[in-house]
């Protein structure tokens, strides 16, 4: 049997045989753990702004440190954990070896990702410190304040642009990858459907990614030389930023959400011990969605002096890019029908991943009607939709994902019951924590505010004690993965039973991947 | 197995898969600022119009020529290296060179002639002018100045393309490299045969 | 095994392209010098874009390359057709 890729040795010595590695799985790693070590600072900037919003009145914090604080607590959040987040760390991993493939389309490539991320990262985190602070202008940089603010928006600006470059280059080498390097025999419509999302999402980040690039690059040219795109004073128009800014933002929801989405359609027929429902049209919904995702940026807007023609199409075009993921739900509720149901932790987490993410998601056509929009917006519902689909959606799957694929990429098996306990302690505090802020912004209690009026109180405790909880439960939860990374009980080749290629190798893998390229004769998710 | 003998065998047309996926990027990135231009012209024509006479049309177009002849060097260049003609690539790569730099002279001279005029951004000359033509001015600075750090760089990896056929690592049985080469310079070409228009012909 | 492109463009046809090309600017110099309001934008754009069609088809080979290729293309095309579309949505019914 061959070694795994954790033993043979990389082609340089020691460390940097995995800092300067071009095997994609070795890179999922790099990413896997700087992705939880930013999402871990992230956690503790949402702990902190919990604690100062326990109870109204200024406790801790000026409220210019506040601004930095949620600044900040976005920026690592969105470009540093959510939207690198399954596609760098699993889809890295898992994707060319569910293809058949021994390695991505472009190896260095995809080094030179990881690195361009890292460096973007430390950039944005030195903006902190140096110049005139850390920015305090949310992490949309909207004009006029983000050109006029004394605080280092130029550095950190510019270290996302530079962490849009990787996520840029990686899509690129996805889609590559898809396209040329499948193992004979694995025709797209024997793919799994984990992949059939990185496909998808590959696009967005294809796409989509340059024009956050051009927009940032925008916000440092204004700092510097005043050209006025945005300025009224100067004939510009401050909305054409906005525009700019959700061209890329909005498709990036979808980067975040779609490979969650593919994670847990591929772990349903696996805990089922039954082929998906409906293969085609959750292929098909994925391609939808990233194709939809691009018709409907407007909708962060609806209150910024938009014409009422475009406030109207994009209402109903955000009605629209709904379907395509009620028909996932549909597909995976269908799927579990009399299936013979093993509730391992991945299907825990994945269970939590579509009730989650059904709430995140109605809620959004509540953002999405017109007159309710005028309601709601600027407000705390608008934070607890997002952080039901993103953290309750996109994280969770993420988790779901981590557990599934664990023994793969490891060889050891994490300790069931604490995976469990862990996701009912992050259930109840996730819930406990979100949807306090369906209540207080319903009820008129603004967001990004370091402060609020008495009559919010109640709400605001039970989630800061909702944080507590939910932070709890990410302890028990990665407790469990670390712990067992060293004394987890060694897992076989295929603990689950599992039907798609990366169950075929050896756990973990060996460097080449496959001994023998596989030749693929049918479906990912035949059980009977 | 060691890492370093990992993976020998080339895919001739992934490699060039990824750079068409490249350039699409670089579609979208200018695309953001064709935005820009697309709704401010509409918003301010006539400024838009006025300011467009302080082009030199003659230098865009002799831009505009330079350009579409280094594509051709440069396509020329492809076909030679794809017949073994080694020497005859490495002087169509050169020539191209030289066109490019040319261009970036071209485009020193203009804007200094600019901005002696006093027509650059948030100069006290520009800000007495209408919106539209201060826009005018910062989306001609931005976008042309943005296209010019893509010529430096496509030159830059064109002397790269042209030391590697000297050492003969790109030949005729390798050609990849300067190929992908060529395509984000015909881009580059592509971008300027719509600035050309937009920005020198709207008068 | 090599892959090899498969068809190589003769050089008399890269040179009629690029006369073709100068002869197209020169083209759309003189349509600006003509007046015609606001329909020398649409001029200029079409020529423009037969210019890029020219410059996509022959110099970067894309009439000869896999199917694949030209669907791809159309991709960020439509894209930023929506992009700008839709931006003016917004901006001409304000």
């Amino acid at each position: 049997m061959e070694a795994s890729f954790y033993h043979t040795p990389g082609k340089y010595p020691g460390i940097f045989g995995w800092l300067f590695t071009t095997d994609h799985k070795r890179i999922g790693l790099l990413y896997l753990i700087s992705t939880l070590s930013f999402f871990f600072v992230g956690v503790c900037l949402g702990l902190t702004m919990r604690l100062e919003l326990i109870r109204s009145g200024m406790h801790f914090f000026s409220a210019q440190t506040y601004n930095a604080i949620f600044t900040l607590h976005g920026v690592i959040m969105i470009f540093l954990f959510i939207i690198p987040g399954i596609p760098s760390s699993l889809g890295n991993f898992i994707m060319p070896l569910q293809i058949g493939a021994r390695d991505v389309a472009f190896p260095k490539i995809n080094i030179l990702s990881w690195w361009l991320f890292i460096v973007g990262g430390a950039i944005a985190v030195t903006s902190l410190f140096t110049g005139g602070g850390p920015p305090d202008t949310g992490w949309t940089f909207y004009v006029p304040y983000s050109i006029r603010t004394g605080t280092n928006i130029s550095l950190a600006v510019f270290g996302v642009f530079l962490i849009g470059l990787s996520s840029t280059l990686t899509g690129m080498n996805f889609l590559t990858t898809i396209h040329r390097l499948r193992a004979p025999g694995m025709k797209w419509n024997r793919m799994s459907l984990f992949t059939w999302a990185i496909y998808a999402t590959s696009w967005v980040q294809l796409l989509a990614t340059p024009v956050i690039a051009i927009t940032l690059v925008l916000i440092i040219v204004e700092r510097f030389f005043g050209v006025g795109f945005f300025d009224p004073a100067k004939g510009g128009d401050p909305i054409l930023f906005e525009h700019l800014f959700w061209i890329y933002s909005h498709p990036a929801v979808y980067i975040m959400i779609l490979p969650a989405m593919g994670v847990v359609t591929d772990i349903i027929p696996v805990f089922a011990r039954k082929n998906i429902f409906g293969y085609t049209a959750i292929a098909a919904s994925s391609l939808t969605i990233a194709f939809v995702g691009y018709l409907v940026w407007g909708h962060h807007m609806f209150t910024s002096g938009m014409s009422d023609t475009a406030r109207i199409i994009f209402s109903f075009l955000t009605f629209l890019v709904a379907v395509p993921s009620g028909i996932k739900v549909f597909n995976w509720i269908a799927s579990l029908y009399k299936g013979s149901i093993t509730m391992g932790a991945p299907l825990l987490y994945t269970m939590g991943f579509i009730f989650l993410f059904s709430i995140g998601g109605l809620t959004g056509l509540v953002q999405g009607a017109l007159a309710t929009n005028l309601h709601v917006h600027g407000t705390y519902f608008i934070v607890a939709h997002f952080h039901y689909v993103m953290f309750g959606g996109a994280a969770m799957g993420f988790f779901a994902g981590l557990h599934y694929w664990f023994p793969k990429m490891f060889g050891r098996m994490y300790e069931e019951h604490l995976a469990k306990l862990a996701w009912v302690f992050l259930f109840v505090g996730f819930n406990m924590l979100y949807f306090s802020m369906f209540v207080l912004g319903w009820k008129g209690m603004p967001r990004r505010y370091y402060d609020y009026l008495p009559e919010f109180n109640a709400p605001n405790l039970v989630s800061t004690i909702g944080s507590w909880i939910l932070a709890m439960g990410l302890f028990i939860m990665f407790y469990n993965l670390i712990h067992s990374l060293f004394a987890g009980e060694k897992a076989g080749d295929n603990p689950w039973g599992g039907a798609t290629l990366e169950w075929q190798t050896s756990s973990p893998p060996p460097t080449e991947n496959f001994e023998k390229i596989p030749e693929v004769t049918k479906g990912p998710y035949t059980y009977r | 197995m060691n890492e370093a003998t990992h993976i020998e065998h080339r895919d001739y047309t992934g490699a060039k898969l990824g750079m068409w996926l490249f350039l699409f990027t670089e579609i979208m990135l200018f695309g953001g600022m064709f935005l820009l231009y697309s709704i401010y012209r509409t918003t301010y024509t006539t400024d838009f119009h006025e300011a467009a006479k302080e082009m030199s049309v003659t230098i865009g177009a002799i831009n505009t020529v330079i350009l579409l002849t280094s594509s051709l060097t440069m396509a020329l260049s492809i076909s030679a290296l794809q017949r073994a003609e080694k020497r005859r690539s490495l002087l169509f790569q050169a020539v191209t060179i030289l066109l490019g730099l040319a261009f970036l002279v071209n485009k020193y001279f203009e804007w200094t002639g600019h901005i002696r005029h006093g027509y650059y951004p948030n100069s006290p000359e520009l800000l007495a002018m209408s919106h539209g033509k201060v826009l005018y001015f910062g989306l001609y600075y931005v976008m042309t100045g943005i296209h010019g750090i893509h010529v430096l760089i496509g030159l830059g990896v064109i002397c790269f393309t042209f030391i590697l056929t000297v050492r003969g690592t790109s030949s005729s049985t390798d050609y990849i490299k300067l190929e992908n080469t060529g395509l984000f310079w015909h881009l580059v070409d592509v971008i300027w045969i719509y600035l050309f228009p937009l920005f020198y012909l709207i008068t | 095994m090599e892959e090899k492109q498969e068809h190589y463009i003769r050089t008399k046809t890269f040179i009629l392209v690029w006369a073709a090309l100068i002869v197209l600017t020169a083209m759309t110099i003189t349509a600006a010098r003509m007046r015609m309001g606001e329909w020398s934008m649409l001029a200029n754009l079409l020529i423009a874009s037969t210019k890029a069609s020219l410059v996509l088809w022959f110099f970067m080979h894309l009439k000869y390359e896999k199917k694949i290729f030209k669907m791809l293309f159309l991709i960020p095309i439509a894209t930023l057709t929506i992009m700008i579309g839709f931006t003016f949505f917004d901006i001409w019914y304000r």
